[in-house]
């Protein structure tokens, strides 16, 4: 990865020296890679710090900027944006869409050829798996389905990248952050299971009405005069879905992620070191290789499972 | 874990693709499937056709096959008769022309016969009449008595 080797024997993982010098602590070097490029909004008269803790300006007015630290990313509250996360995101679902826009575009009932023949792959195997868990009519589900799958494996697939490259290039840049793998973002991950949550209540509604909606969460499992009970049960249920849906994605590729910055802090210190972190590597990023498409399975297959849920009745 | 306006902003984004795939990329693809799946399955289909018109045109064969054979049977047997026929007509034929041939020679022969048979009463006559002349020259007319000796003649 990147970072010159100037080993300190003694004190390896205390002073790791990385291609961006200002890393004084290991503590520092994870903290930077989990820093994600905020652009936001700070208060007016907001004293902004350099990595001493020295103030080196206060704003005259609410000023929109780039967040040079994890606290100003944090005071900057709800009116702030990961660009990284945002950025990343958008140009892999560009990546995907366009790929698929364009093997649609000359998609024949022939002989299929090379793109073509991928995505229908990709197609087919996300059909099956609507077809196996949802039993509804509804032409949404597929593509949201293929969407969810592909766009989250690409996200995960970033993780695969070496934590350091990017970032590198950022910081040669001048930019301060750079997170790459938009999965690792709380945000991006409840976004998705949101949305998710949202159609599963629009449907719910749609297919059952509001009072069919109601009854389901009030009047089961148990008697009907036990509302209260079956309301808290089925609530904490229904609540307990995009919160688990965006968790488990969002803990896995974080996990991933952290253990990856981990065995890249072995490259600062010695050779044997470095050489050991390298096959650590290797041996993760194959293991890995498996968790992302998991993961992605998994919140696809999990999506279309909620909402056929919210398209059946339930008795 | 810093919870901002990036959620807003992915959800925006995830609409947008999901959009984009409903509206461009699933539809032709998964029309694609259908359209191949149907020409294969019609392919098949006609395939099966085709092999069972196949077995009807191998039976129909057969059967002409078989018709054809006891056609040409028929017609060698008659063929057959038929030859027997002329040969029996030819025997007959032949057998007629042979009698008549042979009525034809005994009626040349007998033709033949009666024609000696007058030459010789002729020449019996010439010569009876000769020898008669001969004893009646002196005393005979041989013109007075030609009408005797043509009487005698008929006689013979």
């Amino acid at each position: 990865m990147g970072a010159p080797a100037r080993a300190h024997p003694k004190l390896t993982l205390q002073f790791i020296t990385t291609m961006a010098s200002e890393y004084a602590t290991s503590g520092e070097y994870i903290k930077h890679h989990l820093q994600n490029l905020t652009y936001g909004k700070l208060p007016a008269g907001y004293e902004r710090t350099d990595h001493h803790g020295n103030v080196v300006e206060v704003l005259p007015a609410p000023t929109w900027t780039v967040a040079h630290n994890s606290q100003e990313a944090k005071d900057m509250g709800f009116m702030a944006f990961h660009v990284d996360s945002l950025g990343v995101s958008l140009v892999l679902g560009a990546i995907f869409t366009f790929f698929f826009w364009l093997a649609a575009r000359r998609a024949t009932a022939g002989v299929p050829a090379g793109l073509q023949n991928f995505v229908e792959w990709v197609i087919e195997f996300i059909d099956d798996s609507v077809r196996g868990s949802f039993s509804h009519v509804n032409p949404l589900v597929a593509p949201l389905a293929l969407t969810v799958f592909m766009w989250v494996f690409l996200m995960n697939l970033m993780d695969l990248l070496p934590v350091d490259w990017l970032p590198w290039v950022a910081t040669l840049a001048g930019v301060p952050y750079l997170k790459i793998v938009p999965s690792t973002d709380p945000n991006v991950t409840f976004a998705l299971a949101l949305s998710v949550f949202f159609l599963v209540l629009y449907y719910s509604v749609k297919m059952k009405g509001p009072g069919g909606f109601f009854a389901e969460l009030a009047f089961q499992p148990f008697p009907k005069f036990l509302f209260p009970v079956n309301l808290l049960l089925e609530g904490v249920g229904l609540i307990a879905k995009p919160i688990s849906l965006a968790l488990r994605l969002f803990g896995n590729m974080y996990a991933g992620e952290m253990i990856f910055i981990l065995i890249a802090l072995m490259f600062g210190g010695s050779w044997v070191l470095g050489l050991f972190g390298g096959v650590l590597q290797w041996a993760w990023a194959v293991f890995h290789i498996l968790i992302i498409t998991l993961q992605a399975f998994i919140f696809m297959t999990l999506t279309i499972v909620y909402l056929d849920m919210a398209h059946s009745e339930h008795h | 874990m810093n919870f901002n306006a990036t959620l807003i902003g992915q959800s925006i984004t995830f609409i947008f693709f999901v959009w984009f795939c409903m509206k461009f990329v699933w539809p032709p693809i998964v029309n694609a499937l259908e359209t191949r799946k149907k020409q294969i399955a019609d392919g098949l289909a006609a395939a099966d056709r085709g092999k069972h018109e196949l077995e009807l045109a191998a039976r129909k064969a057969g059967d002409n096959l078989r018709d054809a054979k006891a056609q040409a049977a028929e017609v060698i047997a008659q063929a057959e008769k038929r030859a027997a026929q002329i040969v029996e007509e030819a025997k007959d034929a032949a057998k007629q022309e042979g009698e008549r041939q042979l009525a034809a020679a005994q009626a040349n022969i007998e033709q033949e016969a009666n024609r000696a048979r007058e030459s010789l009463r002729e020449q019996v006559a010439a010569l009876a009449v000769a020898g008669a002349e001969k004893i009646l020259r002196r005393e005979v007319n041989a013109q007075t008595h030609a009408d005797l000796l043509a009487q005698l003649k008929a006689e013979l």
